[in-house]
This record gives structure tokens, sequence and C-alpha cells, in this order.
């Protein structure tokens, strides 16, 4: 195989981005035209009068703009945690939650929806569920000694992950089945609907502190996919690196897990068909994924509000297109390791 | 620049289980010194230790001098270099790029390598004659390719002191003579090399210095004329070996 393409699959991303960001604008139960979008984006950043319905401004700004955000945050943020892991754990396998972030989340919203909270505790509960849950992975990994650190990390993953499941469950049985029972599935399945401005606010920033290291190490990350002793044999100081990335992987997985719920497959198939189209060269392939990340959320999100009268949720949807693509991915690659 | 890789009085092994003990050993720029021993005979687990992968149980190693222990990584990665037994690439990165990665130790935490560093990359790349293969990718090279590119990062790494781990180890006959080539060139520009190998013969090729490891530690330490006897290679291969001299060079024959 020869060189590929760089700045062609990053141009491409991007225009497919925008293009399906205008599209998201535009349809829905209150159809808009493309025109009346322009003169709206015209009035919003350069003072043009307004030539569109009230209406229409209450729907671009209130509810498709934070829905449609918050598509473009989760979907990004989930593809660049997953593919800074799938380099870690040198296994193009692997999801951002593998080490526990979304069990942690979902057993934090649970929680605060058992208690009957209000949606702000439920998101804290998230966000700070999915903090704890790792930080208690990455602790039980690290204690472990004579193991290959990266393996242990990993069932010290699935070990957690499968005990906060239980008590998601327990918590479920228990739950008032009128009130709280749908809350928590409706909840668990994911969904964009319910987004609010304030919800963007607060999870755009620790996204943003989650990707600023991958960012700043972009380079180096590279080095993380050799076997540990190479990487320290080439200087450098490998479990330091690598707790800075589990950090900014799960700052930006839990911010994302906070606002939207759980949506499964674009972390695990986004960074995995980005690594294909341009290499496994993570200062290329971070913002690749993360473009068709984003991308691909918002595709499903729209989809997922407009193909039937009621909303899919988009964890569903998610599955029912990832999983096809993925197949096909996986059978049609030389090799799937690429 | 000069290099001198050293071990006193060195225990290597892990806690609670020594693998060897009391080793002595020097090695200047131009000298190639071939680790011979048995399978588990504590090869791996001894470069392991000289490249600070692995803590000294006892004694010391000292890379020009200063002892293993107290140098930062980068300072460690600058002076010695490793190319692994068999690397098993995961990903597909280019040659190009996976060389590159040599350069970790002369690149800023939060930088990208720049001209300098693609330079001394592709000066690694055009000394070990592997041009033609910089834009292809680590996973479909051959194991003899994917070991001259392993090669050339550990050039690209700037280390004058150079440690591989079986080099040959699951090559065909041409690339182990590749290998070995490289090898005796590169101590000729002043590199100092250790080299670990299960054919005895290629001491008497590329080495000039040999040591011998069993259980327990170094069993015999000097010239490949010296340590490489029919004697010395039964105690430790528990194999008749005649050691015979072919037109002058020496070889290994085994005796079935």
């Amino acid at each position: 195989m020869t060189r590929r393409p760089r700045v062609l699959a990053h141009a491409l991303a991007l225009a497919a981005l925008l293009l399906l960001t205008a599209l998201a604008f535009a349809v829905g139960r209150f159809p808009l035209a493309l025109g009346d979008l322009a003169a709206l984006a015209a009035n919003k950043l350069f003072g043009a009068t307004l030539a569109v319905p009230p209406s229409a401004e209450t729907v671009v700004m209130q509810v498709r703009g934070p829905r449609i955000l918050a598509a473009l945050l989760v979907g990004a943020a989930l593809a660049a945690a997953g593919t800074a892991y799938q380099g870690m754990f040198r296994n193009p396998l692997v999801s951002p939650d593998i080490l526990g972030v979304s069990a942690g989340a979902a057993l934090g919203a649970v929680l605060a929806i058992f208690f009957s909270q209000s949606a702000l505790v439920i998101q804290l509960g998230a966000f700070a569920g999915g903090l704890a849950a790792v930080a208690v992975v990455y602790a039980v990994g690290a204690s472990v000694r004579r193991h290959d650190p990266i393996l242990a990390l990993i069932l010290a993953g699935v070990v957690i992950g499968t005990l906060l499941g239980s008590m998601i469950a327990l918590l479920k049985y228990l739950a008032d089945p009128y009130n709280q029972l749908p809350a928590i599935t409706f909840w668990l399945l994911g969904s964009l609907a319910t987004v609010a401005p304030v919800d963007l606010a607060f999870a755009a920033p620790f996204a943003l502190a989650g990707l600023l290291p991958l960012f700043l190490l972009r380079w180096r990350m590279n080095l993380l996919s050799l076997p540990d002793d190479e990487a320290r044999a080439l200087g450098v100081p490998v479990g330091r690196l690598r707790l800075a990335v589990v950090c900014a992987a799960t700052l930006m997985t839990a911010a994302a897990v906070a606002i939207s719920g759980i949506i499964g497959w674009v972390g695990l198939l986004i960074p995995h068909a980005a690594r294909l189209l341009i290499g496994p060269e993570f200062s290329r392939l971070l913002p690749l994924s993360m473009l068709l990340g984003a991308a691909f959320l918002l595709a499903v999100d729209t989809l997922s509000r407009t193909i039937a009268p009621i909303e899919v949720p988009p964890g569903v949807l998610t599955a029912l297109i990832g999983t096809p693509f993925f197949l096909w991915l996986f059978a049609s690659a030389r090799r799937a390791w690429q | 620049m000069a290099v001198k890789l050293e071990a006193r009085a060195l225990g290597y092994g892990y806690p609670g289980r020594p693998v060897g003990r009391g080793l002595d050993l020097s090695l200047d720029a131009g000298e190639v010194l071939c680790v011979l021993g048995p399978n588990g005979g504590g090869k791996t687990t001894l470069f392991r230790t000289l490249l600070g992968l692995l803590p000294a149980q006892a004694g010391a190693v000292l890379l020009d001098g200063r002892p293993l222990e107290a140098m930062p990584r980068g300072d460690i990665a600058r002076r010695v270099g490793y190319v692994p037994q068999g690397h098993a690439a995961q990903f597909a990165f280019t040659v190009r790029e996976a060389v590159l990665m040599g350069r970790t130790a002369h690149v800023s935490l939060f930088a990208a390598p720049g001209a300098a560093d693609r330079e001394a990359a592709d000066r690694a790349i055009s000394a070990l004659g592997i041009d033609s293969l910089a834009g292809r990718v680590v996973t479909e090279l051959s194991g003899g390719e994917r070991q001259l590119a392993m090669i050339a990062r550990a050039l690209a790494q700037g280390a004058r002191a150079l440690v591989l781990d079986e080099p040959t180890a699951s090559l065909d006959f041409g690339n182990q003579v590749r290998v070995l080539r490289q090898i005796a060139r590169l101590a000729a520009e002043g590199y100092a090399v250790v080299f670990s190998t299960h054919d005895p013969g290629q001491a008497f090729l590329a080495a000039s210095r040999v040591l011998l490891l069993a259980q327990g530690g170094a069993l015999r330490q000097g010239t490949p004329q010296e340590v490489i006897t029919g004697e010395n290679l039964r105690a430790v291969y528990g194999v008749e070996v005649r050691v015979a001299t072919v037109d002058g060079a020496r070889a290994c024959l085994p005796v079935l």
C-alpha cells in the first residue's frame, strides 16, 4: 500500500459535515428553506435585517441549534476518545467505554433518577459517575503488579463494568415502574432530544479540556501504539503518558455521556473507519476521526427525528447502521488491524 | 562520539527470581558482543536490564560512565538503541513514519518531528539501503525487511550503542546474512553493538567478543576463538559440536 491521500480526506469530511449541518437545520417537523436559513445566518452574523418569521428563528435558535451542536460535540468527543483508546490499547475493537466510563455514568444518572433529582443533578451524577468508575478501574489496574499493564486495565474495566451493570439492574428492579423506570430506560437508550443550551455550556468546557492534551500530544500518541518496552527504549515514560490519555479520554466521554446518555458504536466504528481511510498516524487521524464522528452522529440524530412519527432512539440507529457498516469494513479491508 | 556500555557485578532478573548474577561487561565503540545461551537462558532479561527497562537486582549498568538508574529515559534513548525481537507491527504505519518514531528522544513533548528529524530518519533509511521501502507500510513487510526497518529506527535515534535481540531469528538465510553484514558495518562505523543469536557460527562472522550465558549467569566471556569451543558449546547446549576451519574461516558443525 502506498501513501494515502491526506488533505483530501479532511477536506471531503469537512465539506460533508457542513452540508449535513445545513440539511439538519432545514429538515424536521417544521421544514425550513435553505434561503431562510441563509437569511437567518446573515442576520445573526452580520446584523442584516431579518426577513424570516420569528417562529423559524425560534426553531433554529432554541430547538434545532442546541440539538445539532450537541450531536456535533458528542460525536466528535466520542470519536476522539475512541481514536486515542484504540491506539493506546493497540486494538481496533476498543471503544471509549472500555474502562467503564459509560457504566459509571449510567449508574450515576440512574441513582439520580431513582432519588427523583432534577435534570441538572442527573447530568452531574452521570459525569461524576463516569469519572469515578474510571478512577477505580485505573487504581485497580495499576495495583495489579506482575501483569501486562494494558491487560490489567482492560480486565479491571470489564469486572468493574459488570459490577456497575448489576447495580443498575438492581435500581431498575426497585424503581417505580410508572415514573422512574421509563425515565431510566430512556436515559440508558441515549437521546439528544432534550438538550438545552445550558447543557452544552456544561459539557463543552470538559470536552475541550479533554481534547487539549490529545491535541498537544498528537505526535507522541503514536508511540503508545508500540509495545511498552519499545516505547520506553525510545525515551517515552509510558506509564505517565498513558495516565494522561486515560484522563483526557475519560473527561471527553463523561462530558458527552452526561448530556446525551449512552450512544454506542460512534467511538468504536468511526476511529476504525478513519484509520482505514488515512492510516494510523495520530496527528492526521484525530481530526479526521472527529469530523467523521460529528457528521455520523448528526446524520443519525437527524434521521432519528425525521424517519418516523416518533423519535427513534439514536443509540438504536447507530447500531442498525453501524453493524452492517462495520461488518462490511471488516470483510473488505485486507487487514482489519489497519 | 565515543560510547561505553558497562555492567559491574550485575545481577539481573525479577524480584524474588534472579536470572543471572555477577556479570562484568565492558563494551567500547567499534566492538560487537555476541550473546549466546540456551532458550530461557536469560538473554532477553539481560538485554532489558542493559537498556534500563528492568531495574538491576545487584550491581549497576553504566552508560558512558553514568549509572543507568540515575538517567532520565530520554538520556538513555539518545545513547542506546533497542531493536526488539520480531517486532509485531499492529498498525499500518509507513516505514518512514516508523523510523521517524526513533527521533522521539530528540522531539520535545508537545512537538512533532521537524525537518532535521525527517532528514535523520531518511539518512537512517538510506544507510540500510531500504529507500525503496520508505513508503510501504510495516504490516506488509517481510520479516527481513521489517528487521532492517527496526535497525533504521534505532539508528535514527542517534544512539551509538545498539542492542539487538535475536535480530536473525525467523529470517531466511539471505536476510540473516544481510543483517549480520549491517552489524559488521555499524561496528566499523564506530557503533558498539550487542546482539543475541542461537547460531554460534554468527559470532565468528560478526562479533569481536562472545558472552556465553547459562543458567545462573555468565559461563565464559572472551574472543570468539576462545569461547566458542566444542567443550563450551556442549556445556551450554548439551550437544556435540565440532568447530572447524574452512578456508581460514571458522564454523560450527553439530554432530548428529
